[in-house]
């Protein structure tokens, strides 16, 4: 999933200032799962807003809050034409791309990003996530046993570890493991240390370029007849 | 060995010579004046001199542009090229200009990373890592580009790399060992040795490799020094006995304790024939290499058997 980390009430109160009514929208997907802006954040922020307001005598703004299901696919903001008719501005707590989705939906409105959108990953335990995923458009899992150097090794380097790691941690940071050992340990568990002998050539940044778009395979090998009935 | 050598250093590197090399630091600013003293205090003492690539991600004045000052003042640069900076455009013009220039030894390294320097903030490229780096210039070699183009004029370069005998888990070093090897290293330049078990250890496996290795010799100024680097620098791990050595020795001396131990390190492994040769790195403190020469008694280039065909 995508997880993010909720901007600070300051920088937030900062990009508000020229908004009188605002709209909080929650996000009910990743938002939600990495507790940056689902329901709960949502009304947290409404009060934690509202009490600053009240506490600094600074702004006369006018809150409501909203949780959508899903703020990255257009046809879940339907709903949102009733709540967004008397707003100045939408602060959407959903990820860069819900934000982007308002955006693009409502020409006229500006929309601001209370969340960091920070990378894709999983729950390490409670309250802690990890990156796992660069989305290169590249995968080649298969040939690290299942752990990616690119998302995981701080250079992304793809022949075996640096110089720089010691006691299994990475140079760059002591509390994070060094990938490549843990790519060479699950291949000498598996039995595959083979794959890392390889020689691995720089990667396809081209893959898929900036900013990247995909078309589902299934229309494209259906071709034209597709496109008619579509 | 074969013979036809792209460069001064690499015709010594097939000698049986017991070959030394250096490094420097270029300096933190435009003011060249002190690099160009070490480069005339140790070009003729030496068999080749690193210039270093914004060691430890620490901005400074380029490689490339100290090489041109050794070649300038008659010494044999070898050009360290990390891909920490420079995508493979840059990489490969960097290359052409070198080779142009005269500058015919290249070290393959990553680089380190952009965190432990001093621009944080900055952008790590990566385009490519150290064996990537190396099998890049064997494609520059044949004469074409990492696009497939055509090169006007393919360089020729005499390519090494470097290699970590004392990681704390030496397994995967190996392997990337072996893949620097098969992609056309012909020297290496060990990380920083301080105990010379791991380099023999290190020596009965890679003596079968038709390569030739440098020992890395990093010389302690104190034990303070010592620790910190264990902490902070990347691939460097000073045993114990060495900082209880410098530990010892009343407060000042500590510089003069570490030319003693990279001294006599040198000339164990001279005498016992551990390895090709050494690359000191006196971090800061080039002036002090020539001490180090001497007390480790090894013969300067003068005496040596001077250059071949200059
Ligand atoms: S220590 Fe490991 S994870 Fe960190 S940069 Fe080096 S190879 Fe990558």
């Amino acid at each position: 999933m995508i997880v993010a980390e909720q901007k600070t009430l300051e920088e937030i109160r900062r990009m508000i200032t020229p908004y009188a009514r605002v709209l909080i929208l929650g996000c009910g997907t990743c938002m939600t799962v990495c507790d940056a802006g689902g329901e709960r954040e949502v009304s947290f922020l409404h009060n934690a807003l509202r009490v600053a307001q009240a506490k600094s005598g600074n702004g006369t703004h006018t809150f409501s809050e909203y949780t959508l299901k899903r703020q990255c696919d257009p046809e879940f903001l339907d709903v949102l034409s009733d709540q967004i008719t008397d707003v100045d501005t939408v602060l959407s707590l959903g990820c860069g791309i819900g934000v982007q989705a308002i955006a693009e939906r409502y020409p006229d409105l500006p929309v601001l990003p209370g969340v960091n959108t920070s990378f894709m990953g999983m729950a390490k335990e409670l309250g802690v996530w990890d990156e796992r995923c660069a989305a290169c458009g590249d995968c080649r899992l298969e040939e690290t046993a299942g752990i990616c150097p690119i998302t995981r090794c701080t250079k992304g380097i793809l022949n075996g570890p640096c110089a720089g790691t010691k006691d299994g941690k990475c140079e760059a940071n002591k509390d994070m493991d060094c990938a490549w050992v843990l790519i060479y340990k699950r291949l000498e568990r598996l039995e595959q240390l083979e794959k890392m002998r390889r020689y691995y050539p720089m990667r396809n940044f081209r893959a898929i370029p900036r900013p990247k778009r995909l078309t589902s395979r299934i229309s494209v090998d259906m071709g034209e007849d597709n496109e008619d009935n579509g | 060995m074969k013979t036809m050598a792209n460069s001064l250093f690499e015709e010594k590197l097939h000698s049986n010579e017991f070959l030394v090399t250096t490094e420097i630091g270029p300096p933190k600013g435009a003011d060249v004046s002190e690099m160009v003293h070490h480069i005339d205090l140790l070009k003729d003492k030496v068999d080749a001199i690193n210039v270093t690539d914004h060691q430890s991600s620490v901005m400074r004045f380029p490689s490339l542009g100290g090489c041109l000052l050794v070649k300038e003042r008659g010494g044999e640069p070898i050009l360290q090229v990390t891909c920490r900076d420079r995508n493979r455009l840059a990489l490969q013009a960097d290359l052409l200009l070198a080779y142009s220039r005269g500058i015919d030894n290249v070290l393959c390294l990553t680089g380190d990373s952009i965190d432990v320097g001093d621009h944080k903030e900055a952008k790590p490229v990566f385009d490519a890592d150290s064996v990537q780096l190396l099998k890049m210039i064997k494609t520059m070699e044949s004469g074409k580009d990492m696009g497939g183009e055509d090169l006007k004029g393919a360089p020729k370069f005499c390519i090494g790399a470097s290699v970590h005998p004392e990681a704390d888990f030496i397994e995967p070093q190996l392997i990337k060992f072996e893949k620097k090897v098969a992609a056309g290293a012909q020297f290496f330049q060990t990380q920083g040795i301080f105990d010379l078990a791991n380099l023999h250890r290190f020596m009965q496996y890679a003596s079968q490799f038709d390569v030739r290795i440098l020992a890395g010799i990093i010389v302690l100024a104190s034990a303070r020094m010592a620790r910190y680097m264990n902490d902070n620098v990347p691939g460097i791990i000073v045993c114990e006995a060495v900082i209880e050595e410098l530990a010892d020795v009343e407060k000042g001396k500590g510089l003069e304790k570490g030319i003693e131990i990279s001294a006599r390190m040198i000339r164990t492994i001279k005498e016992e024939n551990l390895c090709h040769g050494v690359h000191i790195m006196a971090v800061g403190n080039e002036g002090i290499v020539p001490e180090i020469l001497e007390q480790a008694k090894l013969p300067s280039m003068s005496t040596k058997g001077k250059r071949i065909n200059v």
